[in-house]
């Protein structure tokens, strides 16, 4: 006789769209609200194109995925990382449509996730009116450019900053197809430290903050392709201090 | 466009206060005399929000020999309308002219309760409102709703192109400046030597940064800091009756912005991050820090990334 699968509990923020998302996201695994998962987010949301969030788990096991997602927007999910060899720390901006929860959630190795989050008040539309670059035409002339650098970390970790030039199209604006990023890899002399898949609740030109695990002097390259297939790459040396 | 979009986190319902609760909503005036015939009435040190219904910026009243002068309107007719109807118990006299310091709706959007002859402004503000105002009254009836009942986006009917006028006998200095937005008043009522300031000056209290460009705005502060002035009215928080402390903790905060978010670019700090740095000890003095930090952090931080994190791609 199969086991019924277990209820996600109860909802602290009172979502009316939590149930569905942890049952899509968590299945049939344990979930947990864990205050010890630090999701950071600035108190106002002062862009609702463009609201940074910060999710940090380390010193709490064994991460292998992280994501990041806001319940009310019409793509809940913006990252869904798995740091392979990268301490579990992600900070991203999403787009925020409407009031919505903000959420980080961490699946550790023994299949269970622990969640954190809060209600974030917004202006509408974060997801429904064009991106910056489209209104000023400019778009396709940057498309692709990767500024970025890395910088020494702590235990083992090096910092990695980048930002990609895409417009991170949702589809939801009039004539305008979706077109993301949707998957980037970290690798280090061919070793993968880190994969992300990407949705365009992500904001314009998406910005990544990760700590692969890498020793000055160690070249970090990055990858990805969008939703058209092309491919964008960068590369960036760890400094010595 | 940019608009201007202030709201509170929380898992909380914005609170109402009581007395909106079946009561018609009022906004409290207590203006107090500041120089021989001008009044300022105080915004409160807060966000815009329900509870003060976005009264937070700072109103002056000048008693002149030919009628009564305001500079700014408060965020709302209904604002507005009070406003005009206590400066004028306040002085006797009719009010005859509405200077609107900058386009930022808690100064501006209170205006459609004077004729629009009356109502004076910079060129470039009122091309600012003309731009900018639709997105920030949208804005403001998001955040606060019934207080704002009746506002509609009106436009100052006079552009200022003199650099006086006077009220029988009265003489007020204007001063077309930048930085603070693209087109700054300031005021000096020669008669009392007191600067009115716009959002030119901050006084402990946080200084704002949606339309900011921080060296303009220094050379400003620079230019108000050589003036022969008595105390300074600040856009929002109290009177400087010094008229120097308000210039100098405007001058000191985004000079410490600017050098901050610098280096927490060139840090590799991401943007909560750079939104939770540690304000130095001498600017906490300022209200609203870290609120306005973080602001901050949204308006500047994308555009230093891409002036100062190197191509990497390949």
């Amino acid at each position: 006789m199969t086991q019924q699968a277990p209820s996600p509990p109860t909802d602290p923020l009172g979502s009316p769209m939590w149930q569905a998302h942890a049952r899509t996201l968590f299945e049939n695994n344990p979930v947990r609200f864990e205050p010890a998962l630090k999701l950071s987010m600035p108190q106002i949301a002062e862009d609702q194109h463009r609201f940074p969030v910060a999710l940090d788990a380390r010193g709490l096991g064994e991460v292998k995925r992280m994501v990041i997602f806001a319940d009310l927007n019409p793509i809940p999910l913006a990252a869904d990382y798995h740091p392979l060899g990268a301490a579990p720390y992600l900070a991203i901006r999403i787009k925020l449509d409407q009031r919505t929860p903000v959420r980080g959630a961490v699946q550790l190795v023994d299949g269970s996730w622990l969640v954190n989050g809060a209600w974030v008040d917004a202006a509408g539309g974060g997801c429904s009116a064009p991106p910056v670059s489209r209104v000023r035409g400019d778009w396709a002339q940057h498309l692709g450019e990767i500024r970025g650098g890395a910088w020494p970390g702590e235990h083992g970790a090096a910092r990695l900053r980048f930002t990609i030039r895409h417009p991170m199209d949702t589809g939801f604006v009039a004539n305008i197809p979706t077109y993301n990023l949707e998957t980037l890899n970290i690798s280090c002399a061919g070793k993968l430290l880190g994969t992300i898949e990407i949705w365009a609740a992500m904001a314009e030109d998406p910005a990544f903050t990760l700590m692969p695990v890498a020793v000055p002097r160690d070249r970090l390259d990055i990858t990805a392709r969008d939703t058209n297939g092309r491919d964008y790459t960068a590369a960036v040396t760890v400094p010595a201090s | 466009m940019i608009v201007s979009r202030r709201g509170v986190l929380g898992g909380i319902a914005a609170t109402i206060p009581a007395a909106a609760i079946g009561a018609a909503l009022a906004y409290p005036f207590a203006p107090v005399a500041i120089a021989d015939g001008v009044w300022m009435v105080a915004g409160s040190d807060e966000p815009i929000q329900r509870g003060n219904g976005g009264a937070i910026a700072n109103i002056t009243i000048i008693a002149t020999p030919a009628g009564t002068v305001l500079v700014d309107s408060g965020p709302s007719l209904r604002y507005g309308e009070a406003l005009k109807t206590v400066a004028e118990q306040l002085t006797g006299r009719k009010v005859i002219r509405v200077y609107i310091t900058h386009l930022h709706p808690d100064h501006a959007m209170g205006l459609g309760a004077f004729p629009r002859e009356i109502v004076a402004a910079l060129p470039g503000t009122i091309a600012d409102i003309e731009h900018n105002g639709q997105g920030f009254s949208d804005a403001m009836y998001r955040l606060l709703d019934d207080w704002m009942r009746g506002t509609d986006l009106a436009l100052p009917g006079l552009p200022i192109r003199t650099d006086h006028e006077a009220f029988g006998g009265r003489n007020l200095r204007l001063m077309a400046l930048s930085g603070h937005s693209s087109a700054d008043l300031a005021i000096l009522d020669e008669q009392t030597g007191t600067l009115i300031g716009g959002d030119l000056l901050f006084h402990r209290r946080a200084p704002a940064t949606p339309t900011a460009d921080l060296a303009r705005w220094r050379e400003s502060l620079a230019v108000l800091d050589r003036l022969a002035h008595k105390g300074a009215v600040p856009g929002h928080g109290p009177f400087d009756s010094s008229g120097r402390e308000a210039i100098a903790q405007t001058r000191d905060w985004i000079g410490w912005l600017d050098s901050a978010l610098n280096d927490a670019v060139r840090s590799g700090l991401d943007m909560v991050e750079a939104g939770e740095m540690p304000i130095p000890a001498p600017l906490a003095v300022m209200a609203a820090g870290r609120y306005e930090l973080q602001r901050s952090v949204s308006h500047f931080y994308p555009a230093l990334e891409g002036k100062l994190l190197p191509r990497i791609d390949q």
